[in-house]
């Protein structure tokens, strides 16, 4: 739903692998499942999230404030703008 | 596993209020204090406040080294003691923005005395209360908060005390801002932080949190996903609710919102009050007369308030 | 040490007849104290009265915290909110204290705590007097560490050293610990403040240099650093935790032992110029008494008394009590027959002067259990004791 010429927005999620402990938080409250547990491992044993469906990103940087180890954060992605608006 | 971790500190948003050179910090996977600093460091950059103008006070336990990773004044104290340091910071210079991050085994247990008349002289205080039902320090002790029946190292075959129920206690006690939320509600405790930055007395915003390592596992309740789960399931938003009606039951349903937000002279307006009777107008407290200081204090309100139209801004733009 | 007149406005000057309690408050005032957090206890609550009295025209703060944990604490605080702080109190509240005294240790911060000694143990002899808290204001908190002590032995003394407690508390950044009593506290005597320009105070050393040159401590052994003053803009960050310059912990052995070392020679490497004694017809001696507060002013008759029978005894009187004058009694002790120590207490300087006499001469301890002075025949018979 959007209402007036607000428009749809697009994130770009920036993951820190290195600090992730793998608690999940992101994974698991993204309200659009942009993210998935890697199956691979960091230098601490930990599998860190990636960006399985990046361009269902939305900015809404619920998993940059959940992050208790400060390790993702998301810009808005003005190049994968789309611009959609709806009347 | 190819992190540029330079570029990511240089980067991040948090990193003008965080220290990043001392990540990764020491809080275990899943555990809710990093999502509590997380909401702390964004209430701050939205609130406005000049951050040298800030200081951040912690006492002893996991909570505690909030102090050591925020990049402000800090002050990593000893067991219990945040709040009265605190007191020290803000009476010796009152321009300052004082906040105290610490647990709830600090703040209402050893440090229980000084919380509870920090609250009665409305000390003009935010004290942010990180409450996980443990001492996850030492290796998950009953804490005066530990739900009645839980499981803790010093209580292994369940809680038979009675736990505070910290609102009322605070309450009670005189605080003028109240709010209780669960590190799931990031939103909200960025929130809460917001308008206990702005409030003037003493604010206590109380954050349920998970312990992964001892309180969960020693109660097998899962893991940090788990318990935020439980919390979004079995929170009750009652904005204004008396704190009376805010005990916490093991595993029970926990009343979340902002109870109390009033307006009663702090601490230091109360100083003033008297002084003034007594010396006259020109009463000077450290140098500076009451309306000298009520001008500086109007004058880095509307640099505030400007900042934060500032942040506002930019973020309706980025909506527009 | 540099040093600036003191501040007229908290200078009371001109004669006064008032207690050492009293003297405390003022000398406090005139060394540009601006903050006291206190709570009330026999025999020191006159010196929180004075100066809760006295703060509104100065324009300093008062604040009674709900207990003495809280009242050192907050100064922690004010000390890195920018103001020069200090508490009193006596044995109970000094014990409740020595927490705070180790993190003020640790994080160098300056304070001045008096302790206006009452017989102990425990609640004791609330109004009675005693000098037995000497080692606790050394050993007080855990861990090694060292912090000054200073005794004054009138209300004229309280004053002064107040000052001095300030100067000293500044320089090296330390705990200061006034150690009077109860008699010292109470009595009445001529005080007189003079003027503030003759009053010499060491400034706060705010740091002002640039910010990526700022650390909060270094670990040379020496004082004279400059702290920051939270709101300065220098984000520092200070932990009791064993910490690196910048104040971040670091806890390994190493750093420890740079952590502690500083801590401990900046004091006890500096103690000749800390040190203050008061010594009187020492040279030629056979017999020196080594006393301090109340006690040497009782000794003062023994001495007296002594000397017209014709024994050459002389006298050390202990303005600062930490560090510990161990040069001057490793110089006296082979050029006497032996050191006489009275003190209201069991016998704890003594030990001291024993360590240092190291078995060169005799050392004789004159102990008094706590609740009156000595009376100065008891110090008279361990002259001639000593003497013989
Ligand atoms: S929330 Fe942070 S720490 Fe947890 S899995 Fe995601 S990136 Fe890792
Ligand atoms: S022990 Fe508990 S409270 Fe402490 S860091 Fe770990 S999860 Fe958090």
């Amino acid at each position: 739903m959007f209402f007036n010429n607000l428009k749809q927005l697009h994130g770009k999620v920036y993951i820190n692998e290195t600090w992730c402990k793998g608690c999940g938080f992101c994974v698991q409250f993204c309200p659009t499942n942009v993210l998935d547990i890697s199956s691979d491992y960091n230098a601490k044993g930990y599998h860190p999230p990636y960006a399985k469906n990046p361009e269902k990103c939305h900015d809404c940087q619920y998993c940059q404030i959940i992050c208790p180890e400060f390790s993702i954060f998301v810009t808005r992605d003005d190049e994968n703008e789309r611009g959609v608006t709806e009347k | 596993m190819t992190t540029d971790i330079g570029k990511f500190k240089h980067d991040s948003p948090m990193s003008g209020t965080l220290r990043m050179e001392r990540m990764p910090h020491i809080w275990c996977p899943g555990c809710g204090i990093g999502s509590e600093v997380n909401a702390f460091a964004e209430a701050i950059k939205r609130s406005g406040i000049d951050p040298k103008k800030l200081v951040v006070v912690s006492g002893i336990g996991c909570t505690g080294r909030v102090a050591g990773y925020v990049d402000f004044d800090s002050i990593h104290t000893t067991h219990g003691r945040a709040i009265p340091v605190a007191t020290g910071i803000k009476l010796a210079n009152p321009e300052l923005t004082v906040v105290v991050f610490s647990g709830e085994g600090d703040l209402t247990g050893i440090g229980g005395n000084h919380l509870i008349h920090a609250a009665r002289r409305n000390m003009d205080l935010v004290v942010i209360c990180n409450n996980n039902f443990t001492y996850g320090m030492t290796g998950g002790q009953v804490t005066p908060t530990t739900p009645h029946s839980a499981i803790a190292s010093t209580t292994p075959y369940g809680n038979y005390e009675y736990p505070f129920s910290l609102p009322f206690l605070v309450d009670a006690a005189g605080a003028t801002y109240i709010a209780r939320w669960t590190s799931m509600d990031v939103r909200n405790v960025t929130q809460s932080i917001e308008e206990a930055l702005a409030h003037k007395g003493f604010s206590f915003i109380e954050i349920i949190s998970p312990c992964t390592t001892l309180y969960l596992r020693r109660n097998r309740l899962g893991d940090g996903v788990d318990m935020l789960q439980h919390y979004q399931e079995n929170t009750v938003l009652k904005h204004g609710c008396d704190t009376r009606e805010t005990a916490i039951d093991f595993q029970g349903k926990i009343v979340i919102g902002k109870f109390v937000d009033k307006v009663k002279p702090t601490y230091l307006e109360a100083v003033d009050q008297c002084c003034v009777k007594l010396v006259g107008d020109d009463y000077q407290l450290y140098g500076k007369t009451i309306p000298e200081r009520e001008a500086e204090e109007k004058a880095e309100k509307e640099k505030v308030a400007a900042r934060r139209a500032a942040v506002l801004a930019e973020q309706t733009e980025a909506n527009e | 040490m540099k040093t600036v007149p003191a501040e007229p406005k908290g200078v009371d000057s001109g004669p006064h007849f008032m207690d050492g309690d009293q003297a405390i408050a003022e000398g406090a005032l005139a060394a540009g104290c601006r903050f006291f957090a206190g709570y009330p206890i026999t025999p020191s609550t006159e010196t929180a009265e004075r100066f809760a009295e006295r703060a509104p025209e100065v324009g300093a703060l008062f604040i009674q915290m709900e207990d003495e944990l809280a009242s050192i604490a907050a100064l922690i605080g004010a000390a890195w909110g920018g103001r020069k702080a200090m508490t009193v109190t006596c044995g109970p509240g000094f014990s409740l204290m020595v927490e705070n005294i180790g993190l003020a240790a640790m994080t160098e911060t300056p304070l001045v705590i008096a302790n206006v000694q009452r017989g102990g143990p425990s609640t004791g002899l609330p109004t009675l007097t005693a000098q037995q808290d000497m080692m606790q204001a050394r050993y007080g908190s855990h861990g090694d560490y060292a912090i000054i002590a200073l005794s004054p032995d009138s209300p004229q003394e309280c004053f002064d050293i107040t000052v001095e407690a300030f100067n000293l508390s500044e320089f090296y950044r330390v705990p200061v610990i006034i150690l009077t009593d109860e008699t010292v506290g109470h009595m009445h005597e001529k005080v007189v403040i003079p003027p503030a320009e003759q009053i010499q105070v060491v400034p706060r050393n705010n740091y002002s240099g640039p910010k990526e040159d700022f650390r909060p401590y270094k670990f040379d052994c020496q004082g004279g650093h400059p702290m920051a003053r939270a709101g300065d803009g220098y984000n520092f960050h200070i932990t009791g935790l064993t910490h690196d310059e910048r104040g971040y912990p670091v806890m390994t052995a190493e750093q420890s032992k740079i952590v502690v070392t500083h801590l401990m020679e900046k004091i006890h490497g500096n103690a000749d110029k800390i040190i203050r004694l008061d010594e009187d017809q020492i040279d030629g001696a056979d017999v020196v008494v080594v006393s301090y507060g109340i006690t040497s002013r009782i000794a003062i008759k023994a001495i007296q008394d002594a000397r017209k029978e014709g024994i050459k005894v002389g006298s050390l009187r202990l303005i600062t009590i930490w560090p510990f004058c161990e040069k001057r009694i490793r110089e006296l002790a082979p050029k006497i027959k032996a050191f006489v120590v009275p003190e209201i207490n069991y016998g704890q300087m003594v030990l001291e002067v024993e360590r240092c006499a190291g078995g060169k001469c005799e050392t004789i301890s004159v102990n008094h259990c706590g609740g009156a002075v000595h009376d100065p025949e008891v110090i008279l018979a361990a002259i001639r004791k000593a003497n013989q």
